[in-house]
């Protein structure tokens, strides 16, 4: 069902890890729905210069928090809260089945979460 | 890349003898077994002898076996046929939430058609008791339905004793037989209606039958030519019956279920040495011979299945994100309230084939596949 492509990359993720002194972390989802992603971003002059996730959930869950990792490595915040989920399965080079496009948004409402909470984290200092 | 099958309880490998012997009489004895002509006669004589023989494995005369297309045709019939043709003697049936969907679907249809389905709890391993049983019949039950052995979690339930309470209240029970026949002991002393399939005992697909005590009237679901008593019309697949009852014969063979339940108990010994595991259904002879059903904490079932197919496994798993409907498995769920149970949920089911070398070589992978897994996994297992 899956494509060699979301295979390769749910193998071996580029991306899977923690940042341990993040910038910001966000996180979505719960055990419930068997999907939970967590973001860890470091930013640097406004851009994401360092991205790491942890998923719990499917393959189409921990490729496209991966791709999406990869999309918005070196943007700037602006650009990567725009990054949509079009964007994530063009990445994913192939069909996502239909019952999973609902995992591929998940990994950018982490990301949101993760630039929010740089940016509270911000106001603080 | 070799091919480690562990997905018996969806399907099975056809046996090479079953396979040749279909080949064999699709080409000799291709006449309509209808057919008064002596291709005819002699297809009628063959696809009889089969009947014969799977009655008699479940000590059933041979005009009590109803062939169909397979387990869930059976089910349909014995569920909405009897349902329909009983509709002036109550309208309430009583199933288990840990049926088979094509009994729990079947249920839920006649619901829209005015029946009243009970569907009764089961306790942590799986089992439905007696008394639960007994407290739920009311004057207008007219059936009950109880899976034999759960295709998940394995649990073979105690249908001899449900049957005493079924026959108490002279209310009909049906069980659904598909995983349990050949593999524990199946008889028309357990139920007034067995469901039978062919491939899940290394028979070919597409071939099932239905038990239906004398006496119990059906409603048939597919009106034709009137054949298998005007139950089941469509011409005979003389060639898959055949193929069925020889299959059958081979999966009767003791040693079968002593070899299965003996890789059953060490890959279960050993998956559970890993670590925030558990296993789902009931234990020892209770359990069937197959069926090995663990529950990983932390990491999702489909991303496990995933990871062990690409080193050639095949499993299957209660997880949300392997079904249609994106819900975890019913089964699972019946048993406690836990979701990440059920979705971190892998059954493994093993069959007369499986080899100690076939099991180590999941273990292992099995072993690195929750490592890797568990490794970028949000939720802490350390």
């Amino acid at each position: 069902m899956y494509s060699k492509e979301i295979l390769a990359r749910f193998k071996e993720p580029k991306f899977a890890g923690e940042i341990e002194d993040a910038d910001g972390v966000g996180e979505v989802g719960n055990v419930k729905c068997g999907d939970i992603m967590r973001v860890y971003i470091k930013v640097k002059d406004n851009k994401i210069s360092q991205i790491k996730f942890k998923t719990y959930g499917c393959v189409a869950a921990i490729a496209s928090s991966d791709f999406l990792c990869q999309i918005v490595l070196g943007k700037t915040l602006d650009e990567a809260i725009k990054t949509n989920a079009k964007d994530v399965i063009a990445a994913m080079g192939s069909d996502v089945p239909l019952v999973k496009v609902h995992c591929s948004v998940l990994a950018q409402d982490a990301l949101k979460k993760a630039i929010e909470d740089y940016k509270k984290k911000g106001k603080k200092n | 890349m070799k091919t480690v099958y562990l997905d018996n309880g969806a399907t099975t490998i056809p046996d090479a003898s079953v396979l040749s012997l279909v080949q064999k009489i699709s080409s000799q004895e291709y006449g309509n077994a209808s057919s008064i002509h002596h291709m005819g006669v002699q297809a009628r004589a063959v696809l009889e002898d089969a009947r014969k023989k799977i009655a008699s494995s479940i000590d059933a005369t041979p005009d009590e076996l109803l062939f169909t297309s397979g387990g869930s045709e059976s089910n349909n019939l014995a569920i909405k046929g009897f349902a329909f043709a009983n509709k002036n003697k109550g309208n309430h049936i009583i199933i288990t939430k840990i049926e088979h969907e094509c009994v729990l679907n079947s249920c839920k249809w006649l619901q829209t058609q005015g029946f009243e389905i009970t569907f009764l709890d089961v306790d942590k391993e799986g089992f439905v008791s007696a008394k639960s049983l007994e407290d739920a019949i009311t004057p207008k039950t007219i059936l009950v339905s109880i899976i034999h052995a759960n295709n998940e979690i394995g649990t073979i339930q105690d249908i001899p004793a449900l049957y005493s309470i079924c026959k108490k209240h002279k209310v009909i029970l049906h069980t659904d037989a598909c995983q349990s026949y050949t593999k524990t002991a199946v008889s028309s002393n357990f139920a007034d209606m067995i469901t039978l399939n062919s491939h899940k005992i290394h028979g070919p697909k597409g071939v099932g039958a239905l038990y239906v005590r004398k006496g119990i009237k059906l409603t048939a679901l597919i009106h034709g030519g009137g054949h298998e008593r005007n139950l089941r019309s469509g011409t005979e697949n003389v060639a898959g019956i055949v193929g069925f009852a020889y299959a059958s014969e081979l999966a009767f063979e003791k040693k079968h279920v002593q070899k299965m339940q003996s890789l059953r108990d060490y890959f279960i010994n050993e998956a559970l040495k890993i670590d925030a595991t558990q296993l789902n259904g009931a234990t020892g002879k209770n359990r069937l011979c197959n069926n090995v059903n663990i529950s990983f904490r932390g990491i999702e079932g489909e991303s496990i299945i995933a990871m062990l197919d690409l080193d050639g496994i095949c499993a299957s798993t209660g997880s949300a994100c392997a079904s249609k409907s994106l819900d975890p498995s019913h089964v699972l769920m019946a048993l406690e309230d836990d979701a990440e149970r059920a979705h971190g949920s892998v059954r493994f089911s093993l069959s007369r084939y499986t080899t100690k070398e076939e099991i180590d070589f999941a273990l292992e992978k099995l072993k690195s596949t929750v490592q890797r897994l568990r490794k970028i996994s949000p939720i802490s297992r350390e």
